[in-house]
């Protein structure tokens, strides 16, 4: 193993860890605002112009709060079950190409840790295990609203998941290899997979609120009934990491989404990098949009919607995915 | 050299893990451990190139123990420790001892003699899930096709024992019907 590659994979993992964990807070911030512009309030505004420097102060409160662990968990589980949303979130991560590759210095980088061509299926595994962290936070609890919160943890699990998978099978049977690299490359010659999988776009994207956690499904950690369920009994950074792993999630599955059904970063030039971007930030704000205008479901609901509506509709999808390529 | 490291450190990361599932009396920590044990096992398959199966080995894993984990919940409060009835321990190691040895021996014995070659190398200018794919449609299409129906036999079965009353939804119905409901029920234990 040569050490430059070595040298150039440290430094990508700090900057993206670096990027991701700021942008995380900054997330926090940009919701708190498109919130309220949505329900005619301002939102925050005292801290710094604009209310932009309210995430560093939220920052410093939760960085400097007391870590309070108390006495009934089963601590060791405790601990580390926020450890475990946030890293899980990073480590997927390791397969997502942020941006087209580039030259700098003479050197040509390339914004993706590991090129490995299994992508689609390491990142949503990884992302899948990022659920075990409310799971055990709220089992660790020793509190009726965090075990609440952990049972509908297991059961988002088993919905989404079964959702997710079948959904990104029929423009995997389309592209014929499962790197998210190829998938842009794919979509440079023959157009968005939108417009071939629009039934796939649409079941992924629902499938990405429930793994993250957001608005629709936001059964996880629902305010207005079971406090902040896994999130009840931690307190200063550790709750402040299930926060920054919500975040960074939110960021990772929009760039999925985006490389999978809209053309990623085109062929690489400066234009469709921004373009990228562009359209990873119309996602994350599809996020918080939801959450201004949509309802919560019940757990029951999000069982049903997955598994006697959503799943049935992708398997026809694949069905008839599969009879075109072969007639084709 | 990176090979090395981290196949030592996964090997000791999957054995304590699993140690921690055997011995503890808490149903959390052993379920936490199992888990963690079952994603570190994926290591050895990245390790190995296989990086198809290694990323199966954790999607299928962590979906099996978070159903364990539903199942625990139910059963158990976590977050105490279990009494188990422990019987005489000296008997219980020398036994799984035993029994360790000899089914690493009668798996080892038949191919101790053997150079070990690969049936089925890997394909040049092939990735590993098209690997798979070949191997799995060909030489081992009948045990394939036979776990499908395993599978499918074992969702139908699972769909019937746990639907007695899948029509019938709590949620939606009156306080009255739940009550008449309640009712009929009584009744019908009268008569038996």
């Amino acid at each position: 193993m040569e050490t430059a590659y070595l040298i150039e994979t440290v430094i990508k993992i700090v900057v993206i860890l670096l990027v991701f964990s700021a942008l995380a807070g900054i997330g926090t911030y940009f919701e708190r605002k498109v919130l309220a512009f949505m329900q005619r309030r301002l939102g925050p505004m005292n801290v710094g112009p604009y209310g932009m420097l309210q995430f560093g102060a939220d920052a410093i409160k939760l960085f400097t709060k007391e870590d309070i662990i108390p006495t009934n968990v089963v601590s060791p589980i405790f601990k580390i079950a926020p450890v475990i949303t946030v890293s899980t979130a990073f480590i997927a991560a390791a397969a997502i190409p942020f941006l087209p590759s580039f030259t700098l210095f003479g050197y040509e980088v390339h914004p993706i840790i590991a090129d490995i061509n299994i992508g689609i299926l390491y990142i949503l595994g990884v992302m899948g295990i990022g659920l075990y962290g409310p799971l055990l936070g709220g089992m660790a609890s020793a509190n009726k609203f965090s075990l609440l919160s952990a049972a509908r943890s297991a059961v988002v699990f088993i919905s989404y998941e079964v959702v997710a998978g079948l959904s990104i099978l029929a423009p995997i049977m389309l592209v014929g290899s499962l790197s998210l690299i190829d998938f842009n490359n794919y979509q440079i010659e023959n157009g968005w997979i939108i417009l071939s999988q629009p039934v796939a776009f649409l079941m992924f994207w629902i499938a990405a609120f429930a793994e993250t956690g957001r608005t629709p499904f936001h059964l996880i950690a629902n305010d207005h009934e079971i406090i902040d369920g896994f999130g009840t009994e931690y307190s200063g950074m550790r709750w402040g990491l299930f926060y920054i792993g919500e975040y960074a999630n939110m960021f990772f599955i929009s760039f999925v989404i985006s490389l999978l059904f809209l053309g990623g970063f085109g062929d690489g030039s400066v234009i469709g990098a921004f373009l990228f971007l562009g359209k990873v930030a119309f996602f994350f704000f599809c996020f918080l949009w939801a959450r201004a205008a949509w309802p919560d479901v019940r757990p029951d609901q999000l069982m049903w919607l997955c598994w006697k509506v959503l799943m049935p509709i992708a398997v026809i999808n694949i069905i008839i995915t599969g009879v075109v390529i072969m007639e084709g | 050299m990176f090979e090395a490291i981290a196949f030592y450190l996964f090997s000791f990361l999957t054995i304590s893990m699993f140690y921690i599932t055997v011995t503890t009396s808490q149903a959390l920590y052993a379920l936490t451990a199992l888990a963690a044990g079952m994603i570190f096992i994926s290591a050895f398959f990245f390790i190995l190139g296989a990086d198809f199966l290694g990323a199966v080995q954790i999607m299928v894993y962590s979906g099996a123990v978070m159903a364990l984990y539903a199942f625990g919940m139910m059963f158990f409060d976590t977050t105490r420790e279990v009494k188990e009835k422990q019987g005489n321990r000296f008997v219980i190691v020398g036994l799984s001892l035993v029994a360790a040895v000899l089914i690493v021996v009668i798996f080892a014995a038949p191919i101790v003699t053997d150079n070990i070659t690969a049936l089925y190398p890997i394909t040049e200018g092939v990735g590993n899930t098209q690997d798979i794919g070949m191997v799995l449609f060909t030489k081992y299409l009948v045990p394939f096709e036979v776990a499908a129906v395993m599978l499918l036999v074992a969702m139908i079965s699972g769909i019937i024992l746990a639907g007695k009353k899948m029509d019938l939804s709590l949620t939606l119905m009156d306080e009255d019907e739940i009550k008449e409901m309640k009712k009929e029920e009584e009744n019908k234990k009268v008569l038996l």
